[in-house]
C-alpha cells in the first residue's frame, strides 16, 4: 500500500449499528411530524392521516442507506407507505404486508419495486400474504443502462427512475384514478426511462464495517448500482465533461433519442459528493444534450437515491410529454421533495 | 430424528455466527456485502424460536412435529433475513418440511434426501435459476445427487449426509470460475468470474455441520447401545 493510501475506518454517526434504521426512521418521524408517522414495529414510514379513502395506495421499499429514498418521499402526492430493510437488504414480506393493510382505502395498492432478486422475492411474498384481501399491482422498474444483457443477469436494475415513478405515479393516484391507470402510468415513465451511474469512491455498510470495493485514488468504477456493488469496468479519473459523456451517451442510444425531443434530466448524487460538483455535472450533461438539440423540459439535481456516503453522480433522462410534464409539476409535499404546495 | 433436527439448526447458527465475516467478505467481493450478516440475524432468531418453543412430550415427536419445526425455521428466515437469501432459504426450509412431513420414517436418509431435494427444487422455481449460475443451487443440486446416489448404495443417515457434504464443499469451490448468471453478482459480468459464490458457501456451511450433526448422532446411538 502507498503511504498515502486512504483511510478505511469507519466514521458515522451511530450509536448502536444494529440501531441504525430505527434511529434513523425515529429521526424521520419526529423532524416531519405533518407528513409521516413511524410504525416503528415494522421500519414502516406511513403518510400522515392515512389511508385515504378511495385513493391508491403506493408502497415501496427496499434496503436502508439509499435516502432519501424511499421514506422521504411519503407524503402528499407521492407515497403511502415506505418500507425500510436493513442498509442494502431488502425488507422482509411481513414488513410489506403491514404497509399494504395500512395504505388500502378500498381502491388497490400499487407496490414500487426494484428490480433486485431480493425486493421482487420479498415483495412477491408479500402480494401473496393479502391475496383476496387487498387488490395489489406491482410495477418494477428496471432502468439502469450499464447492465446491458438481461438475458445473462438477474435483469436491469432500478436505480435513478424509481424517483420519477414515485413522483409521477403518486401525482396520478393523489389525483384519484383508478389502480390500473396508476400502474399504467408507472410502467410508462420506467420505459421511457433510463439511468446510468459511477462511483469516485466505495462506500461501507454499517455492518461490515470495511469498504465494499477498493478503488485507487485515480480510479472510476463505472456502472454501479446503489448498493456499493461493484461496476463494470474501471476508468482512469478524467474530467467531468467527459465522465458524464461516459453516462449520458448509453442513455441516448438505449432510449434511441434524437434531436428535438424533450426530456426530464436528472442528476443524482450517490450521497457524498457536494452539489457545487452535481451542478458542474449537470453543466456537462447539458452541454451534451443541447449538442444533440435534446432539450431538457424539467431538471432535478441533488441527492435523491444515494449510495450511503459514496461519492458519485449518475444520470437518469426520462422522455417527456405534456402527460408526463403535468404530473411531474402536480404538487407535492413530502420530507424530500416539495412544490406546489 | 427431532432433536437431530434442533441440534443441527443450533449447530448451524453457532457455525453461522463464526463464519458470517468470510461470507461477507465473499459477498463483498462479488455483491452487496452482507450475506454473513443476514445468515447470522436469520439463525439467531431461530435459536430464538427455539428457545421459546415447548419440547415435544415424549413420544409425539414424529414426522409432523419435525416437518413443523422445519416450516417454523422457515418462516423465522424469510421474516428475518430479507434480501434474496431470506426467501431463498425460507421457501427451502419449508418444502423440506413438506418432504419430511410425508416420510414414513423421518430419520431415515431417505427422508432426508427427500427433503434435500425439495429444497433445492424450492429455490430453483422461485429463484427461476438452474445449476451453473453461480448460485447456491451450485451446492445443493450436486449435494443432492450426491445423496441420492449415497442412499440408492445403502447408506445410513451419516453416510448420506456425509456425501451431501463433500458434494456441496466440491460445488461451492467449482462456482469460482463460474460467470454468475442470476442474482447481484451477474451485474459484474466477467468480473464475477474468480470468486467464490457467497450462496454456495453458506448452502454447503449448512450441510457440513448437518453431516457432523448426523455423524455425533449415530455414534450416541451407537454408545448407548454399546
Amino acid at each position: 500500500m502507498a503511504a498515502n493510501a486512504p483511510s478505511h475506518a469507519m466514521k458515522k454517526l451511530i450509536n448502536k449499528v444494529d440501531d441504525l434504521v430505527p434511529e434513523s426512521l425515529a429521526g424521520l418521524g419526529a423532524a416531519h411530524p405533518d407528513l409521516v408517522k413511524i410504525d416503528a414495529a415494522n421500519n414502516v414510514v406511513l403518510r400522515a392521516g392515512g389511508p385515504k379513502q378511495g385513493k391508491v395506495g403506493l408502497v415501496s421499499g427496499g434496503g436502508s442507506g439509499h435516502e432519501p429514498m424511499h421514506g422521504g418521499y411519503v407524503g402528499l402526492g407521492m407515497l403511502d407507505a415506505a418500507c425500510a430493510g436493513n442498509v442494502f437488504t431488502s425488507p422482509v414480506p411481513d414488513q410489506m404486508e403491514a404497509a399494504t393493510r395500512a395504505v388500502d382505502g378500498g381502491a388497490g395498492v400499487l407496490h414500487i419495486v426494484k428490480n433486485y432478486t431480493g425486493d421482487i422475492l420479498n415483495f412477491e411474498m408479500a402480494a401473496e400474504l393479502v391475496e383476496g384481501e387487498v387488490e395489489v399491482q406491482s410495477v418494477v422498474t428496471n432502468d439502469d443502462v450499464a447492465v446491458q444483457d438481461s438475458l445473462y443477469t438477474a435483469g436491469r436494475r432500478g436505480v435513478g427512475v424509481t424517483v420519477l415513478v414515485e413522483k409521477i405515479a403518486g401525482a396520478r393516484a393523489e389525483a384519484g384514478a383508478p389502480l390500473a391507470d396508476v400502474a399504467a402510468i408507472a410502467t410508462k415513465v420506467n420505459g421511457q426511462g433510463r439511468s446510468m451511474g459511477l462511483a469516485l469512491t466505495s462506500c461501507i455498510v454499517p455492518a461490515a464495517g470495511t469498504p465494499t470495493f477498493e478503488l485507487g485514488d485515480d480510479e472510476v468504477e463505472v456502472g454501479i448500482g446503489i448498493h456499493g456493488e461493484p461496476g463494470r469496468r474501471r476508468e482512469k479519473l478524467a474530467p467531468v465533461d467527459d465522465m458524464a459523456e461516459w453516462l449520458v451517451t448509453p442513455i441516448i442510444q438505449d432510449l434511441g433519442l434524437k434531436g428535438g425531443e424533450t426530456v426530464l434530466a436528472f442528476v443524482n448524487g450517490m450521497g457524498g459528493t457536494p452539489l457545487i460538483e452535481l451542478y458542474t455535472a449537470f453543466n456537462s450533461v447539458n452541454k451534451i444534450l443541447g449538442g444533440q438539440n435534446i432539450k431538457i423540459g424539467r431538471s432535478l439535481v441533488g441527492n435523491y437515491i444515494t449510495s450511503l456516503e459514496m461519492a458519485g453522480f449518475s444520470v437518469t433522462l426520462l422522455k417527456l410529454d405534456d402527460e408526463l410534464t403535468k404530473l411531474w409539476d402536480a404538487p407535492v409535499h413530502t420530507p424530500a421533495l416539495r412544490w406546489g404546495v | 430424528m427431532h432433536d437431530g433436527v434442533i441440534a443441527w439448526l443450533r449447530a448451524a447458527a453457532d457455525r453461522v455466527h463464526a463464519e458470517a465475516a468470510s461470507l461477507t467478505a465473499l459477498d463483498q467481493a462479488i455483491g452487496d456485502g452482507d450475506h454473513g450478516i443476514n445468515l447470522d440475524r436469520g439463525f439467531a432468531a431461530i435459536v430464538a424460536m427455539l428457545d421459546e418453543r415447548p419440547a415435544p412430550e415424549d413420544g409425539t415427536a414424529d414426522a409432523t412435529a419435525t416437518a413443523d419445526l422445519l416450516r417454523q425455521a422457515g418462516k423465522t428466515l424469510i421474516s428475518k433475513v430479507g434480501g434474496a437469501s431470506g426467501p431463498l432459504y425460507g421457501t427451502a426450509f419449508l418444502r423440506g418440511a413438506g418432504a419430511i412431513g410425508a416420510a414414513t420414517d423421518p430419520s431415515a436418509g431417505a427422508a432426508f434426501v427427500a427433503a434435500l431435494e425439495a429444497a433445492a427444487g424450492g429455490i430453483s422455481a422461485l429463484g427461476k435459476s438452474a445449476e451453473g449460475e453461480k448460485t447456491m443451487l451450485d451446492a445443493l443440486f450436486p449435494a443432492a445427487r450426491a445423496a441420492r446416489a449415497a442412499l440408492d448404495g445403502g447408506g445410513d443417515l451419516a453416510t448420506v449426509t456425509a456425501a451431501a457434504r463433500d458434494a456441496a464443499t466440491a460445488g461451492a469451490a467449482a462456482t469460482i470460475p463460474m460467470l454468475a448468471t442470476k442474482g447481484r453478482a451477474s451485474y459484474l459480468g466477467e468480473r464475477s468470474v474468480g470468486h467464490q459464490d457467497p450462496g454456495a458457501t453458506s448452502s454447503a456451511l449448512l450441510l457440513a455441520v448437518l453431516a457432523e450433526t448426523a455423524a455425533a448422532g449415530t455414534s450416541d446411538a451407537a454408545a448407548a447401545t454399546a
